[in-house]
């Protein structure tokens, strides 16, 4: 049974929830009030309980016809002035990925929660860190956060509501099979405290207005719907007014701009933790739940007198660089450390390339790493 | 002495033509079909959201002084739904081919009539995806030979309309580009219309569609072509079912009251 109180939008209080639950009660604190979805497991828990939360505080959910309808319903409430989010699968999440090509290029805020399954079953994994990244077509630059507890898909739904919101593009919500499905204490702070970030509605009249002009790495202010700034929301190469424009100069600019706002923000975006790596010389570098795991073997190879520590990476993309490369020059070798045939792994190579070794820690079959695997694999390395 | 000028101008975003409808499109005509409705209507423009996928059609939008959204394909409607229940003040038209509703948008096009979206498609059937260069679409013509069938295609086309009104469309109507006033009258019907309002235009694509199905790119031969099989309701009523399936059958089929969507807060919390 859902334990949600009617009407209330911010469930303050300590809880033992869902890690799902916890993706729609974080939704709702960050002022979501549009969710669309299609059934699909391991997600269902987030459509269900935001079917019956939203109306409890006006907002709407629809449960789309499928994927495709609810990624480009999300992207129409946005428009519309919504805080909408969409929550899937990775056989979903495929097909979302046209509908996030849009939103990328009309800078559209939303947020997608992506629980990963294996191939059609809820096993453990990590195999679409790239989706993420790279699953639309076109240019664009991602905002990915990788949640490893309860909480922090509680924490970071907020985050990435915010994010979308502040720099008009799409976040994504990486969980996983394993918070997706567990239950663990949740803490919901007062409503007051509560960071929530909201989009900025241009003050310009129409005659005024230019729908998508910002500074060279800046985000442009909304102009709401219905009220005769007549904005042109292409997918095409648009100008600054948004008009279709073919002109080179024009299609360089502009994804100049919506690769340019992310990338240049880099250091409001990403976000790290640090474990143990004051006098770290060997450390795992993990995201997600496999953060557990990692800090767990870190602290068992500490007893044992090896000096191991753990970087978690809050957010995965953009790749959070500055903090991979300073942990890179200070120890002897980094492990990466995911579940998938070893993806991220890549990017942590091309960080730490010439600075340090990367040895990776990667596996895919359907279960977290053991404590004790990665243990055996530090003392291999350390050796 | 001034140039006169064609009133329906001040609904066209400023810059925004030339278009780039091939000479002899019926695009043109249903962009003023539109407009001389929303001029007898009296409505604004200003407090309308329109929307094109991608296709010729869906360019229509793209001239228009409006809020649009526009570029990709068959998402129109979904575009729409989420829109319309976050907001339903707004006033929204979509302009789709048939390509785009019927073909890539056919999920989203039953199942916006099915819910009755308080919105208004406007769908110009050309009977072929013209914009990709005049391949076959699900409402090409029997036997028609197109760039991706040729040797004629071998898929019976879809009747929109029927299709539209089995989903739960609550105004359905079919005119062609001939017939000027009628497409008017119907637009206008459809834009005063609470609910899911659907006007298929059956249109000329000289280009693609004449030259190869019927071997002629003059739009006349064409808008001949269509008049020739154009019957309206109640001459259809007398044909067989294989008659039928050879005409476009033209007039007002569905024009109903139902409880349009609003989405999961239709009822009250609690009860």
């Amino acid at each position: 049974m859902l334990e949600s109180r009617s009407g209330q939008r911010v469930l303050t209080g300590v809880h033992f929830m869902l890690g799902n639950y916890a993706v729609a009660e974080g939704a709702l604190a960050a002022g979501c009030n549009f969710f669309a979805g299609c059934p699909i497991t391991p997600a269902n828990e987030i459509s269900e309980r935001m079917a019956k939360r939203l109306p409890e505080v006006g907002g709407h959910f629809l449960q789309g016809e499928d994927e495709l309808g609810s990624i480009y319903a999300v992207v129409g409430a946005s428009l519309a002035g919504a805080k909408a989010m969409t929550a899937t699968a990775s056989a979903g999440f495929n097909y979302m990925q046209e509908g996030l090509g849009y939103a990328y290029a009309i800078e559209a805020p939303c947020v997608i929660v992506d629980v990963q399954r294996c191939r059609g079953e809820n096993f453990a994994t990590q195999s679409d860190v790239m989706q993420m990244r790279w699953g639309a077509s076109g240019d664009y630059e991602a905002i990915v956060l990788a949640p490893a507890s309860v909480q922090e898909l509680f924490d970071y739904t907020i985050r990435a509501f915010n994010l979308a919101e502040r720099f008009r593009n799409p976040v994504i919500v990486m969980s996983e099979t394993t918070i997706a499905l567990m239950r663990e204490r949740l803490e919901i702070p007062p409503a007051e405290q509560i960071e929530v970030w909201n989009r900025k509605y241009t003050e310009l009249p129409p005659a005024d207005y230019l729908p998508f002009k910002a500074p060279e790495y800046g985000v442009p202010d909304f102009a709401p719907l219905g009220k005769g700034y007549h904005t042109i929301y292409s997918l095409n190469p648009h100008d600054e007014r948004g008009r279709i424009d073919w002109d080179p100069d024009v299609f360089e600019r502009l994804y100049k701009r919506i690769t340019g706002k992310i990338r240049e923000n880099r250091d409001l975006i990403c976000h790290t933790e640090s474990y143990h790596l004051d006098d770290a010389e060997l450390a795992l570098i993990a995201y997600g739940s496999e953060v557990r795991p990692a800090l767990d073997a870190a602290e068992m190879a500490r007893d044992s007198g090896m000096k191991v520590g753990v970087l978690k990476l809050a957010t995965v993309w953009p790749v959070p660089e500055r903090q991979i490369l300073e942990v890179a020059k200070q120890c002897r070798a980094v492990i990466a450390v995911e579940m998938n045939i070893g993806k991220y792994a890549g990017e942590i190579e091309r960080v730490c390339a010439g600075v340090c070794p990367v040895h990776k820690a990667t596996r895919n079959r359907g279960l977290i790493h053991a404590p004790e695997e990665l243990y055996q694999f530090i003392q291999g390395v350390w050796a | 002495m001034t140039a006169s000028v064609n009133p329906a101008r001040r609904h066209i975003r400023p810059g925004g033509l030339p278009h780039f409808f091939c000479p002899g499109c019926g695009s043109g005509q249903v962009l003023n079909f539109f407009l001389k409705a929303v001029d007898e209507l009296n409505l604004s423009l200003d407090n309308m959201v329109t929307i094109g996928g991608v296709g010729c059609t869906a360019r229509i939008p793209v001239y228009l002084n409006a809020d649009t959204l526009h570029g990709v394909h068959g998402r129109t409607l979904a575009w729409a739904t989420g829109m319309k229940l976050h907001n339903p003040e707004l006033k929204v038209v979509v302009f789709a081919g048939d390509g785009d509703a019927a073909s890539i948008g056919g999920n989203h096009f039953i199942h916006a009539a099915r819910r009755n979206l308080d919105v208004t498609m406007i769908l110009v059937n050309n009977l072929n995806f013209a914009m990709t260069g005049g391949q076959v679409a699900p409402t090409t013509p029997l036997q028609s030979t197109t760039t991706t069938t040729p040797y004629g295609s071998s898929e019976p086309p879809f009747d929109i309309c029927r299709l539209a009104a089995a989903a739960g469309a609550t105004y359905v109507s079919r005119w062609t580009t001939n017939r000027a006033h009628q497409a008017v009258r119907a637009i206008k019907a459809a834009l005063s219309h609470r609910g899911f309002s659907l006007v298929e235009i059956i249109s000329q694509c000289p280009t693609h569609f004449g030259r190869y199905a019927l071997g002629s790119g003059k739009a006349a031969d064409l808008l001949n072509w269509i008049e020739e099989r154009s019957v309206t309701l109640a001459q259809a009523e007398k044909l067989s079912d294989g008659e039928r399936a050879e005409r476009f059958v033209l007039g007002e089929f569905i024009k109903m009251e139902r409880p349009v969507f609003a989405g999961s807060t239709i009822y009250e919390v609690g009860r």
